[in-house]
């Protein structure tokens, strides 16, 4: 394979490195070990004809896919036509190579929970919750806040050690900082569901800046979940944590009270 | 489909018990006027653009009124005395006030000025009644697709981009395209002006993107020959203005909920309830679906056990609708198919609710909602929830069919997220087209008990919501588990105690029923 120089380079690097773990290289998987199938679906902007047809097998080579397959096309009218595509990606990935960035903390339950606040802080924690700026959609900030919760999980509203506080939808990042104020919060939990063109990254970098410019950044735990969050991403736009989907009031109140007793240990 | 057992009389007293309700609420509130419904007013006679700051005329206009002291007599009669007084049209007067070069005054003579802006509003009410008769023959004329009408949605921000995606969607079979709104216009107190290229999460409701998107929907229905309705929402702090606007450029649904506002945008409970009653009455006579926000609160409280809080709110919107003039084939009620998908016989309870709602509103355009909740990355399996949708609301019969994306979790629709939803509701609904006549529900049933049960309910929660009043029950909490305070929320300060000689042409020529 064409990839055996830098094999040999990073077998190298690894023995130079004694705890590196062993190499892990995987590729998409059809039903033979490495055949590297995948599928995918695309539109092209152009009516359908053999040139688009052309056109779609030739974008799926660019990508790294060989013996491409328009196994499905259609014209969509106004100019539009849809494709979909089998092929074999011939890139791989080493896993052993890949750091993951998560939130490093122990997930308790309710009651495990509701006990370590008590214990740690000797009163209640105040969290305050929004969907910030132009997001309408509460589906996210309601699972974790709301007494009820999701998929059985109980809501921050059902723990006895926390004060939650739900702000709803298109909260302005200035009327949550007035309220993290007034309610001494020490937690803020944005939620971020509906996204365009990228918006969600500029509200939730607004609201951080904000929290900094009133110098309250160090003083509170700020999280932010949403279909489209990852730990690494919230980290780089300075949040604490990060939430995506599948992620319960028990994950949060775990973190929030890990992360305060940490910032408190002295 | 054969029908479930449900007891008569039952569904007549909570539709009884609903419509004392909403009449309580409605007599309460014929106290009042607010800005925006006065602005509509303006608006209707005539008065439109923005000022130097792109503040809307009809707010500068309404705004003077209001620091003149003249707003609780009526818009309507200061504005045609002045008219009348200098000869001016209504739009010149607003430029004059807004330009600080005119200062209105309470009329002299007060009988020659409610006769004047009666004229009028007369003249307006001709134009709008002259759009709904377009639209009957040009229905006539091109067609119109068969129900369930699929509702597809375009939310590009930008009215241009909106209408190459809206023209593609009518040719791949959509009946009905709704412009989803920028997020954050449902608070704003005014109408943005003018054609617009850039929202958020969607596109801004204004007069001029609502004529750029009529134009193109009427040009691709005589292309594809079906008459494509357009839809807007008439919600949040100008609903009236909207409905306005829209009855002018001949839009043919609105979302139109009587509490919506109150429950998921916290606008105020009186200004929601006074302006929906104006809204809904522009509407009515002009022909305008309106669309309810039912499904909503299955997004926040559990479909399976608030099904009857869905039912009651209907209840409650239909006689809303009633009082506004609406006539049944204009209540496109909502609800939702949002009912776990791992909860066992979940389908189950699918459709014996959409069958119980079509039973309990015969003639109503029933508006039914995929499912958004319970969406998940997994677009296979989206793509199975909503065929399981699909084939709900045809065996049911619904009437206004939105459809359901598989990426509804993951981004604003694309191009093609669209075309395969139609293609599987059309699937759907060719391949099982006449099932509903041939299947039959089984007496006392798992379906058949499940409707019993939550028509039941309803009528319990009603007698409880009338017994302390609508404003009351929402205080509690009852719908979608969100309590909102009579004093609390937005707008209030836009609502005004109307003075005795208070006087707006409207009601009476748009409630008088000759259309």
């Amino acid at each position: 394979m064409s990839e055996t120089a830098t094999n040999d380079t990073t077998t190298a690097a690894a023995n130079a490195n004694t705890e590196r773990p062993p190499e892990q290289w995987v590729k998409a998987y059809g039903d033979t070990l490495n055949d590297g199938r995948v599928q995918m679906s695309f539109t092209l902007p152009v009516p359908l004809d053999e040139l688009s047809k052309e056109g779609a097998k030739q974008l799926a080579l660019s990508m790294g896919l060989e013996e491409p397959a328009v196994v499905h096309a259609e014209d969509m009218g106004q100019g539009f036509s849809f494709f979909i595509v089998y092929g074999q990606c011939k890139h791989r990935v080493d896993l052993s190579r890949l750091k993951i960035s998560k939130p490093e903390f122990e997930v308790l339950d309710k009651d495990g929970i509701n006990a370590l606040i008590a214990k740690k802080m000797k009163r209640r924690m105040v969290v305050v919750g929004a969907c910030i700026e132009t997001d309408a959609h509460t589906v996210g900030i309601d699972a974790i806040m709301n007494m009820k919760g999701f998929n059985g999980h109980k809501g921050l509203e059902s723990y006895h050690e926390i004060r939650a506080i739900n702000m709803g939808a298109q909260v302005d990042s200035e009327d949550l900082v007035a309220r993290v104020i007034e309610e001494k919060a020490d937690v803020i939990l944005v939620s971020q569901i509906v996204t365009q063109k990228n918006i969600h990254l500029d509200n939730l970098t607004k609201l951080s800046d904000l929290l900094e410019a009133e110098g309250l950044r160090d003083k509170v735990i700020l999280v932010v979940g949403g279909p489209r969050i990852s730990h690494e991403l919230a980290k780089e736009l300075g949040y604490d944590a990060g939430f995506g989907t599948k992620s319960y009031a028990e994950d949060v109140a775990s973190f929030a009270i890990h992360e305060w007793s940490k910032r408190h240990a002295a | 489909m054969s029908h479930l057992q449900l007891d008569q009389a039952q569904i007549d007293r909570a539709r009884e018990s609903a419509r004392r309700i909403a009449r309580q609420v409605f007599e309460e509130m014929s106290q009042f006027t607010t800005t925006t419904v006065e602005r509509a007013t303006v608006r209707l006679l005539g008065v439109d653009g923005v000022d130097e700051n792109q503040v809307p005329l009809p707010n500068r206009l309404v705004s003077h009124l209001q620091a003149q002291g003249l707003l609780q007599h009526g818009a309507a009669p200061v504005l045609a005395a002045a008219m009348q007084a200098t000869g001016q049209t209504a739009q010149q007067i607003a430029q004059a006030v807004a330009a600080g070069t005119l200062t209105l005054t309470k009329p002299h003579d007060t009988t020659a000025a409610v006769a004047a802006a009666e004229a009028l509003a007369r003249s307006m009410c001709e134009r709008i009644a002259s759009q709904r008769s377009y639209r009957d023959e040009q229905i006539k004329a091109v067609g119109e697709g068969p129900t369930p009408w699929l509702y597809l949605i375009v939310a590009t921000g930008n009215i241009y981009e909106d209408v190459a995606q809206a023209r593609a969607a009518a040719e791949q079979g959509a009946d009905i395209i709704a412009v989803i709104r920028s997020t954050g216009q449902s608070l704003l107190d005014y109408v943005p002006y003018g054609a617009t290229t850039e929202g958020f999460g969607g596109t801004y409701a204004t007069q001029e993107n609502f004529r750029l998107m009529r134009a193109a929907l009427d040009e691709v229905g005589a292309k594809v020959k079906r008459y494509i309705r357009l839809t807007n929402y008439c919600s949040g702090l100008c609903m009236p203005e909207i409905a306005a606007m829209g009855a002018m450029e001949r839009l043919d649904m609105m979302l139109n909920d009587s509490m919506y506002g109150i429950i998921f945008r916290d606008i105020n409970m009186k200004r929601t309830f006074i302006d929906q009653f104006f809204s809904r009455m522009v509407n009515a006579y002009a022909g305008i679906i309106i669309n309810t926000g039912e499904d909503n609160y299955l997004t926040t409280a559990d479909a399976f056990e608030a099904a009857h809080t869905v039912l009651a709110s209907q209840l409650i919107n239909e006689q809303f609708a009633y009082i506004s003039g609406l006539k049944p084939e204009q209540m496109g009620l909502g609800h939702a198919f949002e009912i776990h998908p791992e909860l066992e016989n979940g389908f189950l309870w699918e459709l014996a609710h959409a069958q119980l709602v079509r039973q309990v509103f015969p003639d109503a355009a029933l508006k039914y909602m995929p499912p958004t909740k319970h969406m998940t990355g997994n677009i296979f399996k989206g793509q199975v929830q909503d065929t399981l949708f699909n084939i709900v609301s045809t065996v049911t019969q619904q009437n206004i069919h939105l459809l359901g994306m598989m990426t509804e979790a993951i981004h604003t629709p694309f191009i093609q997220d669209r075309f395969l939803a139609i293609q599987n509701a059309k699937y759907v609904f060719g391949t099982m087209k006449d099932l509903h006549s041939e299947i039959e529900f089984k007496s006392g049933g798992l379906i058949e008990t499940r409707a019993q049960t939550v028509l039941a309910e309803t009528e319990s929660i009603l007698a409880e919501i009338e017994g302390m009043g609508l404003p009351a029950a929402i205080s509690k909490g009852t719908f979608a588990e969100i309590s909102r305070t009579p004093t609390g929320g937005k707008g209030l300060d836009g609502v005004i105690t109307k003075a005795a000689d208070y006087y707006n042409p409207f009601p009476q020529l748009m409630l008088s029923g000759d259309q």
